[in-house]
């Protein structure tokens, strides 16, 4: 493993991880306290699947999101700033505090949007590698979407268009167990989401979400199966939440939004995607521990800068309440 | 350069500005179900298909939800799709592309992003064709902001609305009706844009304003020509945009003749009709010498039955007997 990459690429991996994971446990006092106000799901615990997902991409190339997508959104390159500005509600955050965490965007960095109708933007990264399509552009498109989307109709006539005109799209179905609240036994009798694509003639690979270099290596396939006209690609990363599904909540049995069982809670943090890549990074001498503690304090340093910008930032005008309605 | 009285059928205006705009943008693309098959869009996609290629004139299984979805998302990345609902009431299954993503994007990204999408669909009307193959829905996508909806009711506005639909950076819903496609009028030959949001008047008059859109400014305008022997001296407006609504033109015209009635094509509760009349009460009623009056649908679903048919839609007759019972509301 140390020989196939080179040390610059798997600690960017890990800098990428602990920006995520710190970014989002940041927002949890925020939230406990009342001051961010706007839903936030967090992505702590999933932090491989956007990493090796868009370390696999070029800037160049599109993603779309859900209403988790605050991973996605760093993953991609975007600004943690902006990030954090529009879940304060900010002028200067990357929709203007028109969307709140749930509408993430930054066209420079192909992070196209993230908006939280469950499947809303299946079709939508559709029409954007068929865009893609048309142009003879070298270009992905990853839609990123939850496994309680398998059960929207979109996805299934999104497969089958897909197919039909072999777009370069992935779609990147991130399972982590629950739809909401409802386990997905409970959703679905059959736990072979991988196979979703294969009546329609797309291949599907099932990738265990938290080992990032796995999500790396299979959507570097996928990209390549999709940049030569082959596409498009079915993955299903097998992951888990380590929040609730909305908030700081960790739906443990026994507490207020009692839906998980603890001990299921507490095997899933064994599985740590960040401690776990930390542990083969130690093994494999690609970094010490001083190094890790230097990475945790630039990105806390990093974090910390972002709150200050969304905090001195001002909030929308009021006389600016119908602007973007329209493109004028 | 444009051939004085060149007259093109109303089909074949909207077909030449499909030719035309492809011809002169890349990015422009034609996609949805039947878009090959002469049968489904009668003549409009004549010829398309032929000189343009199947990357760009893409016909797709019965997807609505996610081919509309997929025309909004071309636009987000930069192309001008129009996507083709070959009867509105199917659109109804891509509500979502359209409500929730096409007419929110530009405002939830804080302009951070465009929707220059067109979206077509055609009204089918009449024929026996019952409930779910005839729906009138421009008021229900009128209500949503940013969306924008036009109606075309003449081969000219037909072809100049969708060369300003496609140019638009908007999400604009683009409508007509099969009862018009064979209507035949002054169309020029270049590339001109009808600019949406602006009404027309179709004939000037003094005793009432009479405010249509679609379809419905065909009949309008017959009644108007009726009236006129009788004496009665109608202002004809075709509204053209369901939405932005021409205010100007509208205020102006109720203030000179001082009485509404309107003749939209789809239902009377809560409908087009209702907005319009709304908005005269609410900024110029002072110039109002009598009520209101809507000639609308029934908000009954449509029969198939051709005699039920024959009093579910309105036609002039229709308007010229309210026109003549607002007139008389003064001798009350």
């Amino acid at each position: 493993m140390r020989k196939k990459y080179n040390k610059n690429f798997l600690v960017g991996l890990y800098r990428t991880m602990m920006r995520i994971r710190i970014c989002e446990e940041s927002l949890v006092e925020p939230i406990l306290r009342g001051e961010v106000k706007c839903p936030c799901h967090l992505y702590s615990g999933e932090e491989a699947i956007a990493t090796g997902v868009c370390a696999a991409l070029d800037e160049s190339d599109y993603i779309f999101g859900s209403h988790r997508s605050h991973g996605h959104y760093l993953a991609k390159g975007c600004s943690m700033p902006e990030l954090i500005a529009e879940i304060y509600g900010k002028e200067t955050g990357c929709s203007k505090g028109r969307g709140g965490s749930m509408h993430l965007i930054a066209p420079e960095k192909g992070m196209l949007g993230a908006v939280p109708i469950v499947g809303g933007t299946i079709s939508i990264a559709l029409g954007a590698a068929l865009a893609s399509k048309i142009r003879k552009q070298k270009r992905v498109t990853v839609s990123f979407f939850g496994d309680g989307t398998t059960g929207e109709g979109v996805l299934y006539e999104s497969l089958n268009f897909a197919s039909l005109k072999k777009l370069p799209i992935i779609f990147a179905c991130e399972n982590n167990l629950y739809s909401t609240h409802l386990p997905i036994r409970e959703c679905r009798l059959q736990n072979n989401i991988f196979k979703t694509g294969v009546p329609f003639g797309i291949p599907g690979d099932r990738v265990d979400g938290n080992d990032v270099l796995k999500v790396y290596e299979s959507t570097k396939a996928a990209v390549e199966i999709c940049k030569k006209g082959n596409g498009p690609v079915f993955i299903e990363f097998l992951t888990y939440r380590l929040r609730g599904h909305v908030g700081p909540d960790d739906n443990i049995h026994g507490m207020r939004t009692d839906i998980r069982p603890k001990e299921e809670i507490e095997r899933w943090q064994k599985k740590d995607p960040i401690k776990r890549y930390e542990r083969f990074l130690f093994k494999n001498k690609i970094l010490v521990k001083q190094e890790v503690e230097m990475i945790r304090k630039e990105v806390e340093q990093e974090v910390n800068n972002s709150f200050a910008f969304a905090l001195s930032s001002s909030y929308p005008k009021e006389m600016e309440l119908t602007k973007y309605v329209f493109k004028e | 350069m444009s051939l004085k009285n060149r007259k093109l059928q109303y089909s074949l205006a909207i077909n030449e500005a499909l030719h035309q705009m492809m011809e002169i943008d890349e990015s422009v693309f034609l996609i949805g179900q039947g878009v090959k098959s002469p049968w489904y869009v009668g003549n409009t996609a004549r010829g398309l298909l032929e000189r343009f290629g199947d990357e760009r004139v893409i016909d797709t299984p019965v997807s609505e939800n996610a081919i509309t979805g997929a025309a909004v998302g071309a636009a987000i990345a930069g192309m001008r799709p129009i996507v083709v609902h070959p009867r509105m009431d199917f659109m109804m299954y891509a509500m979502d592309p359209i409500i929730n993503e096409s007419a929110n994007w530009h405002y939830m990204f804080g302009g951070n992003s465009t929707v220059p999408v067109v979206i077509w669909s055609i009204i089918n009307r009449g024929g026996e064709q019952a409930a779910q193959h005839s729906q009138a829905l421009h008021t229900l996508c009128a209500h949503i902001p940013g969306l924008k909806v036009v109606m075309p009711a003449t081969p000219y506005d037909v072809k100049g609305l969708m060369i300003a639909a496609i140019k638009d950076d908007n999400p604009v819903i683009y409508i007509d009706d099969r009862w018009l496609y064979n209507l035949e009028g002054d169309v020029p030959e270049e590339i001109y844009s009808v600019p949406i949001g602006k009404g027309i008047i179709c004939k000037k008059g003094k005793d009432i304003t009479l405010v249509s859109v679609s379809y419905m400014a065909i009949e309008a305008i017959k009644a108007a020509e009726y009236l006129k022997k009788e004496g009665i001296d109608v202002e004809v407006i075709d509204l053209r945009s369901v939405k932005p609504i021409d205010k100007e033109l509208l205020f102006e015209s109720v203030k000179k003749t001082g009485r509404l009635i309107i003749a939209d094509c789809g239902w009377k509760t809560c409908g087009f009709a209702a907005e319009i009349s709304a908005m005269v009460c609410e900024n110029i009623f002072e110039y109002l010498k009598s009520p209101i009056a809507r000639i609308t649908l029934p908000d009954t679903p449509a029969p198939a039955s051709f005699a039920l048919e024959k009093v579910y839609y309105p036609k002039s007759n229709n308007i010229i007997a309210k026109i003549q019972e607002v007139l008389k509301w003064e001798t009350k």
